[in-house]
């Protein structure tokens, strides 16, 4: 089953909406909880980081019979170190993203954490391609 | 600790999730910061915060927590109030700082998570 989401820069009401309709898919696909939450958690974080980063985004979501595979493509400033922004508290977000609770540097590391394989592409100026796999 | 006791405890209004009123709850988390709240891995938590924002309601939907309570007197608004619903979970508002509620829940035997 493929599906896809945009995501606005910027528009913080609004992030969390696709890893929203993706939990409630798993939930009715029955798929294990604590799997549901690893997935959400990762495709929330890469939401926020398009909202709080970026210009603007794509979701490509593709669910099969033992896994989800997640692509969240967007255009935006790019990230110039990626080894550097991998590390936890390592972050350029501005004042009003931690305004709103978010920008302690935690997201990356913890999209790591939650997936079983993750891979992230970054071109400065032009924007950051996130793709990411859990098995049921 | 019941959530009715917790209640009592904070002088705390329930703003949805009465039904839960009567659940346990084993482990208080206090922040402020959406960002380590999602690196949390505990079930049967209760989040203490003073971030009121629709972020809240979502990182607690994404992270399954089930209980919020809002403290310094921050007030639900209506956008929350509906994504709150729709994932059943429980909202106080507490008067009290995030540190004394906090400190009246840790002495009352609610246990940190770590
Ligand atoms: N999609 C993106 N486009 C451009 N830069 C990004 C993007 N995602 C992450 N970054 C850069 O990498 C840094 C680290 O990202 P990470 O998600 O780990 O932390 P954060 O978003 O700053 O804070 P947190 O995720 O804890 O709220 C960001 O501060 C930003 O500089
Ligand atoms: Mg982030």
């Amino acid at each position: 089953m493929k599906l896809q989401f945009t995501i606005e820069g910027g528009n913080f009401s609004n992030a969390g909406h696709a890893a929203s309709e993706i939990k409630k898919m798993l939930k009715q696909l029955g798929i294990e909880a604590r799997c549901i939450r690893n997935i959400v958690i990762a495709m929330y974080e890469a939401e926020v980081n398009v909202v709080a980063h970026a210009f603007e985004g794509q979701i490509l979501v593709d669910i099969e019979t033992d896994k989800i595979t997640t692509e969240i493509i967007d255009k935006g400033p790019g990230i110039p170190d990626i080894e550097l922004a991998m590390q936890e508290g390592y972050s350029t977000a501005s004042k009003k993203v931690r305004e709103m609770g978010f920008g302690a540097g935690m997201g990356l590391p913890n999209i790591k954490k939650n997936t079983d394989e993750f891979y992230i592409e970054s071109t400065v100026n032009s924007g950051t391609t996130l793709k990411m796999i859990n098995y049921f | 600790m019941q959530i009715s006791k917790i209640c009592q405890l904070l002088s705390a209004r329930i703003i949805c999730g009465e039904e839960l009123s009567t659940a346990q709850i084993e482990r208080g988390y206090s922040s402020d910061l959406m960002s380590d709240v999602l690196t949390l891995d505990t079930d049967n938590l209760l989040l203490i915060t003073g971030m009121c924002n629709l972020q809240t309601i979502r990182t607690s939907e994404m992270a399954d927590i089930r209980f919020i309570v809002f403290v310094r007197n921050k007030k639900v608004n209506d956008d929350m109030l509906a994504l709150a619903k729709e994932n059943n979970l429980c909202i106080l508002e507490s008067p009290f700082t995030l540190f004394k509620a906090s400190g009246i829940l840790y002495q009352a035997g609610l246990k940190p998570v770590y």
